[in-house]
């Protein structure tokens, strides 16, 4: 990739904490148009709390977010979303109860063109628009093979098939920006696969751009194409997946060496 | 058996989308509005429509509206009948004011009146959930019943505070009649229903059941949660606000703040929770459950002890039996009515068979 052209997400010195508890410093990184960026590093490395500040359910002390050629001091969520940013969450965050269909149709509530009143009366803008709404959403009920469970009840569903159906009401949205957090937590090896195709071909097919965190190191070196490793708030690896892997900083956070 | 769908297929997203997908559905629908329009007003008596019929149908009606803010918003409130006394009010007084005021706009500005009554309580919303919005609604729930008691402007100057709803006159009939305040009374409950019907099952409806599942997951695909909580409270107290005018004109047929007390804040509460919280039908099958059981009730321990136990006794008797049935009833279903009913409609599907 060549290096002229302006990364999509740009994170600079990003510090966040909690009342005093630092969950993440001084961190910044880019994140080309178009590729797949694997965010990794042990548990409490603050992977999921840079998540939250890139789609704004965070905001941060310090630093700037660049998204799109637009520079802030923080994301909103609701800012976030407009701008082209969809995410799942590491515990699903689904709406429990309703069907898959209305799940992923929530997903486009953005490109909602009708008001609440054309709605009620069926008339004006809201017919035409809710059949647009549903034309988008059956693309993705049938990009991710959920045909069989539409109006299925998402509390009544599997976990393997709530992450896919989350993913799905993230496509909805038709993001520049995806943002996954653990999304083959607690799968199976075939459920992990599959995940992992959908994964890319979203990536391929769409050309969405993705920042994921997993754990599993080798779904993370075949699928990413760029590694961020994260130890206790900091950066400590930022590269190709197989540069990563040799430095002697992340081994070391992996295996437990002892500190200096 | 009796209740397939094999063989309707829906070819559109339209189609796909109706309230009523199948034609078993759409008929039975066509058969009770038959069955309300053209056979009631002709065979029911008095007793029917003052005692049964109207009450039914306006608590219905407040069921919808409290259903669409707490079964699909997700916020609770113990205000309601605080928003019915305001659109009662409101109409009555605009009435007053503008002589010559169309009967039907004095209901749906009394609904606006209610509407925008309820988004200011609906403010609190935004910053606290739960128990707590349930308290702050009943702040609503109180201050509206002293105002409308203690300033004497809003029942023109009368000292009880109760005042004779106006005769109900649409386009030059009278209405009076006990037939005729039932049809005037479905004639505004049923397109109420319709409206909120299509609305559930449109973006709104959609936004509102996504913050009342999970509020952050809602702010992350872009739902605005400030606009989706007001327009609930708004279009909810609009909805409690209509019903409030029809309990008062053509139920009461009086205008007071003692119709709208704490208990029928309550008495619409048990309708949603008894009738199914983010359920149409609910409203109709609570509404029915309230109005109809006390009344199964008396005319049974009428019939059965009215020798035996003294009058007094009876009807505290009455009060426990019912209390006693809700709470059975709610620990065998507690999804409500609506659910019941679903599950028998899954099961006529199959029925001979079991799976």
């Amino acid at each position: 990739m060549s290096e002229t052209v302006a990364p999509l997400l740009s994170l600079s010195h990003i510090s966040l904490s909690f009342k005093g508890v630092k969950a993440v410093t001084d961190i910044g990184f880019d994140v080309a148009e178009g590729e797949i960026c694997a965010l990794i590093g042990p548990n409490g490395a603050g992977k999921s709390s840079l998540l939250n500040v890139i789609n704004g359910v965070y905001q941060p002390q310090q630093g700037e977010i660049r998204f799109a050629g637009r520079a802030r001091r923080a994301m909103q969520p609701h800012e976030a979303a407009v701008a082209g940013i969809a995410r799942t969450f590491q515990n699903i965050a689904l709406f429990k109860g309703m069907s898959v269909l209305d799940n992923i149709l929530t997903g486009r509530n953005l490109a909602s063109r009708s008001s609440w009143l054309e709605q009620a009366f069926r008339v004006g803008r809201a017919v035409a628009d809710e059949e647009a709404q549903r034309a988008v959403a059956e693309e993705v009920i049938a990009f991710l093979r959920l045909q069989a469970w539409r109006h299925t009840p998402v509390g009544q569903l599997p976990y393997g098939l709530q992450k896919r159906v989350e993913l799905g009401r993230a496509l909805a949205a038709r993001p520049r920006l995806l943002l996954l957090d653990e999304p083959m937590a607690g799968m199976n090896r075939e459920e992990k696969r599959e995940m992992s195709q959908f994964i890319r071909e979203v990536n391929q097919v769409f050309g969405t751009t993705i920042v994921l965190i997993e754990h599993d190191i080798g779904v993370v070196m075949e699928l990413s194409d760029h590694v961020v490793v994260l130890d206790y708030g900091r950066k400590i690896g930022d590269g190709e997946p197989e540069a990563v892997r040799a430095l002697p900083e992340v081994i070391a956070a992996y295996l437990g060496q002892q500190r200096h | 058996m009796f209740y397939q769908e094999s063989g309707q297929f829906s070819t559109r997203y339209r189609q796909d989308g109706r309230a009523l997908r199948l034609w078993q559905q759409r008929a039975a629908l066509w058969a009770l509005l038959l069955l309300a329009f053209g056979l009631l007003p002709f065979i029911g008596n008095d007793y029917w429509f003052s005692a049964i019929l109207i009450p039914f149908l306006v608590l219905s009606l407040a069921g919808l509206g409290l259903n669409l803010l707490t079964g699909y918003a997700g916020q609770l409130s113990l205000g309601s009948a605080a928003f019915m006394a305001v659109g009662a009010f409101a109409s009555y007084k605009l009435q007053f004011l503008l002589p010559g005021l169309p009967l039907l706009l004095s209901f749906v500005a009394g609904g606006v009146v209610a509407a925008a009554v309820g988004v200011v309580f609906g403010l609190p919303s935004l910053r606290i959930k739960g128990f707590y919005l349930l308290v702050s609604t009943l702040a609503a729930q109180f201050f509206v019943e002293w105002l409308l008691t203690k300033f004497a402007w809003f029942s023109n100057g009368n000292e009880s505070g109760v005042i004779t709803a106006p005769p109900l006159l649409v386009a030059g009939h009278d209405f009076g009649s006990p037939a005729g305040r039932y049809l005037l009374t479905l004639s505004v409950v049923l397109p109420l229903f319709v409206l909120a019907a299509n609305l559930v099952r449109s973006s709104l409806g959609r936004n509102w059941m996504a913050v009342r599942d999970m509020d952050t997951a809602a702010a992350v695909i872009g739902i605005p949660i400030l606009r989706t909580k007001l327009l609930a409270f708004a279009i909810s107290s609009f909805i409690l606000g209509v019903a409030g005018s029809l309990w008062a004109f053509t139920y009461l047929g009086t205008v007071e703040p003692h119709g709208f007390d704490l208990s029928r804040s309550f008495q619409v509460l048990f309708i949603i929770i008894l009738g199914g919280m983010g359920s149409i039908l609910g409203n109709f099958l609570g509404a029915a459950f309230i109005v109809l059981l006390p009344i199964v009730l008396s005319i049974l321990s009428g019939t059965l002890l009215s020798g035996v136990l003294p009058a007094g006794q009876l009807e505290n008797l009455q009060k426990i039996i019912f209390g006693v049935l809700i709470i059975l009833f709610l620990i065998k279903e507690p999804d409500g009515l609506a659910r019941l009913w679903q599950g028998w409609r899954a099961r006529a599907r199959l029925w001979p068979l079991r799976f």
